[in-house]
């Protein structure tokens, strides 16, 4: 079988040969015109003239177009239609676009928008979370506020208390790809589109209402993109949009890319967050009671912002049974980027929120911030016994040639921490969703086991005490995520397939590739459904001629939602198959066998290029689509009540940090990861999502900084100034390995989505911070996000009180 | 415009190119060899890494018009015909990529970097990889995949 081997990404030879192809990377016919968008130097107001002679006398300017000069619909939102193309005058952030330019070259494009004189009359603008309060500037008419129990009753009646703080910044997803799209125009006024985006039938749809034309006149292919992490699910419509409306304007091809600074000042980044906590507990640390206040600002349009918010909210619990709990959350409009999608999609805020929690009820308490913890895990799955540390309850559908390694059996947890004896609650989430798939006890157990957690704490208190100035920390975090869009109809996948007479496969789905390899999982899902090697199957590009009205890839559903889609398709061609030959030699259809490259049936045996000769010639259909949808999700966001979720994925990491008191800096030692991709499609690339995923969680709370001034110009729009994880930042041991579980839900293989999860697993390195932080005293540290070398110090200040 | 006569991958090209093209853009534009990425146009990132005359140098920062005479390696040329250099096939074997656009350029700075410790007769440690390195980002591995290659290739090399 195909599926639960380690096979390399199947672009691998072509990008080590530099062969493979991004949107830029695309020949162009002759005459391509390329873009640059003229934007807003002021944060908010509007603008009063705009003289673009020089613009359009500018070398090379073919066309400029202002918001005056579109044909139809000035809209690039993915909701709410408030964002719209070019600006009509009023002005919301620094860097929205105003006006249009195609010219004969890139560079000609973008050295013409400078020629632009502009005059606004500026307004103050609203920047912060709490002059966004203050105006009562939000999306939406008021806060979210989700419930569950008598918040106040119990945080009354606890025996002990605390609030605080945390403020979590923002990220910006410097995918190494910056945004583009080539737009082709056709006869008869349709356009082929090439993007980068992770959601081409969205940039079908907005290019299709830009032009004026239904959507049957607009193809979007795109083939793969240089990284997306969320940026490019709905920051790419602009580019899109402009290319097609030019390009028919003048008949001619467009292009447009992002030079990096445009690209980070021009798109929206990951939310920031501030959060505010007030939690009782008893002497164990075991939480009774948490209110969470959660202010997110989300720019000046509403993009994503909803649902990102409501996951900040439906992960405000991440692994821990609250008896009960109030989150509320203010969605706040801001004059800055609108902010986006970014992997983890607010779920990681939210965890960092309850972590923050935990950290503090440890420090409080003196007690190892494992333990409180461990007190506050939902109840394990049913079968996993609890003193052997709840074990995986079924042997794994054994990932073989795994290149990771597996990790050993790990310590149990004594029985004194044993749930039963105290949880006479159900085992619900705060939105009333039964978690009845937790294996996070047992993933705990063995990873601290391996990790030789308890000796290291032993060494760690050691070093501290010894060393005045060079102070060393550990930092243990779970997490729980919940998978599957929690706009329910989103939950859905289409897949086209044929098989050629020759025996080769082509392979369509509406998934996109941005490097986590998910075409090579399908494959390996359709070549396992023939009995055949993924050389067999010609994966093609995500084309919405081919399957159509597709969702995102995003919310980590990429290969389950499609995955499936593609065995349905495969196995209706595979049952046709089988109907035809058993006719053939009189046998039933299901004594016909697809396995190790060859058909059998019955004592004939063919290979598979000969079986399907032989459908072909008896007229069988060997082309399908398939279709899948999500079963049993039911949700109510505005009641904050139901099943958003088909399953939890959960990880586990342990960090250790050594931070320089005298300066703030630190470097992370050592991380040790355990994480459940249940019964893995590939280990080898789930081990990457997961070595990447951590880095880029660390490198979101350490070192990755946005600053705006008090104008709203963001002063971090280059690498230069915009710190992201280099390779020398990479924790210097760095074990990573898989959990055996299989998925208890029918998913494709039994496997699990990995591509979000693992991002909060780097949660752990900010917690190791935090944890050196408070070695210096005895107050607590009240670390905030990102903790720079400045964030560590003033914590460090903090801590010696 | 001045008349460019340069070898790349082994073959001599001559083209009349304005002043100010980059060399990235030479590449890419006028050679349609789109193997060498632009990340970030600001010499940060790394994709462009090309090699001049057997140095690793970061394409986007250079005039074209400067190397007159010189000899440019790209990632299209690293490949003895059909056969992979080691460093490639060390990256495709060991996962050290996902979207790949970073590939090129961490290929080329990687095989600068394992050649010049070879030529100073030094061994390469994992901690020189780490801080060779320092100058290519990669914002989908975590890099451990990246080391791991560099170090197989580095021992084969
Ligand atoms: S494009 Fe040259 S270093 Fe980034
Ligand atoms: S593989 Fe995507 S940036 Fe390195």
């Amino acid at each position: 079988m195909t599926v639960h081997k380690s096979l390399p990404h199947d672009s691998g030879p072509l990008h080590v040969t530099g062969a493979a192809r991004y949107v830029d990377d695309i020949p162009v016919p002759a005459k391509c015109l390329h873009l640059a968008f003229g934007l807003s130097t002021v944060a908010r107001g509007s603008v009063t003239s705009m003289d673009l002679g020089a613009v359009r006398a500018a070398p090379g300017v073919v066309a400029v177009l202002e918001a005056s000069d579109l044909p139809f619909a000035n809209d690039v939102s993915p909701s709410a239609h408030d964002e719209p193309l070019l600006s009509t005058g009023r002005v919301n952030y620094v860097g929205q676009p105003l006006f249009v330019v195609a010219a004969t070259s890139h560079l000609a494009a973008r050295k013409a928008v400078r020629a632009a004189r502009i005059t606004y009359a500026e307004e103050p603008p609203v920047l912060t979370v709490d002059e966004a309060l203050a105006a009562n500037s939000r999306f939406e008419d008021g806060p979210r506020i989700w419930t569950k129990g008598d918040v106040d009753a119990a945080l009354a009646k606890a025996s002990n208390r605390l609030s605080g703080r945390i403020e979590i910044g923002g990220q910006e997803h410097f995918y190494l790809e910056g945004q583009a799209a080539l737009v082709l125009p056709q006869e008869n006024g349709d356009m082929v589109v090439h993007s980068s985006t992770q959601h081409p039938t969205e940039i079908q749809h907005k290019v299709a209402e830009a032009i004026g034309k239904p959507m049957h006149a607009v193809r979007v292919e795109t083939r793969r993109m240089g990284g997306g992490f969320g940026g490019k699910e709905s920051q790419g419509n602009a580019l899109a949009c402009a290319c097609a409306i030019v390009a028919r304007a003048t008949g001619r091809p467009a292009k447009m890319r992002y030079d990096r600074d445009d690209d980070m000042v021009i798109t929206g980044k990951r939310h920031d967050f501030r959060i505010d906590y007030d939690v009782g507990f008893d002497e164990t640390g075991r939480v009774s009671a948490v209110d969470f206040v959660q202010a997110t600002r989300g720019g000046w349009a509403q993009d994503l912002t909803l649902p990102v918010a409501d996951r900040a909210m439906l992960h405000s619990d991440n692994a821990y049974l609250l008896p009960a709990a109030r989150i509320t959350s203010h969605r706040l409009r801001t004059n800055t980027q609108s902010a986006t999608a970014f992997r983890g999609f607010g779920g990681p805020q939210g965890v960092v929120g309850i972590e923050r929690v935990m950290d503090h009820i440890a420090a409080h308490l003196g007690l190892d911030p494992v333990e409180v913890r461990r007190v506050n895990y939902y109840q394990p799955m049913a079968g996993a016994t609890w003193e052997d540390g709840g074990s995986a309850p079924r042997p794994a559908a054994s990932p073989r040639d795994i290149s990771g390694t597996k990790a050993g059996r790990g310590l149990a947890f004594g029985a004194a921490h044993s749930p039963a004896s105290h949880r006479p609650v159900a085992n619900t989430t705060p939105y009333g969703m039964e978690v009845k798939d937790f294996v996070l006890h047992a993933m705990s157990a063995r990873l601290l086991g391996s990790a030789g957690y308890a000796a290291r704490r032993e060494a760690v208190a050691a070093w501290n005490a010894a060393n005045p100035v060079l102070k060393r920390g550990l930092g243990f975090s779970p997490v729980k995520f919940g998978i599957s869009f929690t706009l329910t109809h989103l939950n859905q996948a289409g897949a086209l397939v044929h098989v050629y007479q020759d025996g080769s496969i082509h392979l369509n789905h509406g998934g996109t590739e941005m490097g986590q390899g998910l075409f090579q999982k399908v494959a390996q899902v359709a070549a396992a459904r023939f009995g055949l090697d993924t050389d067999a199957v010609r994966i093609t590009a995500t084309d919405t001629a081919k399957v159509p009205n597709t969702s995102a890839t995003a919310a980590s559903s990429g290969s389950d939602l499609n995955g499936m889609a593609v065995r349905v398709a495969c196995d209706m061609i595979r049952d046709r198959m089988s109907v035809c030959l058993a006719e053939k030699f009189a046998l039933r259809p299901e004594d016909v066998v697809f396995d190790a490259g060859e058909v059998r049936a019955g004592d004939h045996s063919m290979s598979f290029a000969e079986a399907a000769m032989a459908c072909y010639q008896s007229r069988v259909s060997l082309s399908a689509t398939g279709f899948y949808k999500t079963p049993d999700l039911s949700w109510d966001r505005i009641a904050g009540q139901g099943r958003p979720f088909f399953y939890f994925a959960h990880g586990c990491a342990l960090t250790e940090v050594v931070v320089d008191t005298l300066t703030g800096e630190n470097r992370i030692l050592r991380a040790d990861i355990l994480h459940d991709a249940g019964a893995s499609l590939n280990p080898a690339l789930d081990i990457g999502q997961v070595e990447g995923a951590y880095v880029q969680g660390a490198g979101w709370l350490t070192t990755e900084e946005l600053v705006w001034d008090d104008k709203g110009r963001l002063r971090t729009h280059a690498p230069s100034t915009y710190k992201i994880p280099a390779c020398s930042d990479r924790p210097e041991v760095f074990n990573v390995a898989l959990w055996d579980g299989e998925n208890p839900e029918a998913t494709i293989y039994r496997s699990k989505a990995v591509g979000e999860p693992p991002f909060m697993l780097g949660i752990s390195a900010f917690l190791a911070l935090s944890d050196a932080c408070a070695s210096c005293g005895s107050a607590y540290p009240d670390l905030q996000a990102p903790a720079t070398a400045e964030a560590v110090l003033a914590a460090i200040g903090r801590a010696r009180g | 415009m001045t008349k460019l006569i340069m070898t790349v991958n082994g073959k001599k090209v001559s083209r009349d190119v304005p002043d100010e093209t980059l060399l990235s853009e030479f590449l890419r534009e006028s050679l349609r060899l789109t193997g060498t990425h632009v990340g970030c146009d600001t010499t940060q990132c790394g994709a462009c890494v090309v090699h001049v005359n057997g140095t690793a140098v970061k394409s986007c920062s250079v005039l074209a018009v400067s190397l007159n005479g010189e000899s440019v390696t790209t990632i299209e040329g690293l490949a003895d015909g059909g056969q992979l250099h080691p460093m490639q096939k060390a990256f495709n074997d060991n996962h050290g990529l996902q979207c790949g656009f970073c590939t090129p350029g961490m290929i080329m700075a990687s095989v600068d970097l394992v050649a010049k410790a070879k030529a100073a007769g030094r061994k390469l440690s994992e901690d020189d990889i780490r801080h060779g390195l320092e100058g290519n980002i990669c914002r989908c591995t975590g890099y451990h995949n990246i080391v791991k290659a560099v170090a197989q290739a580095a021992s084969e090399m």
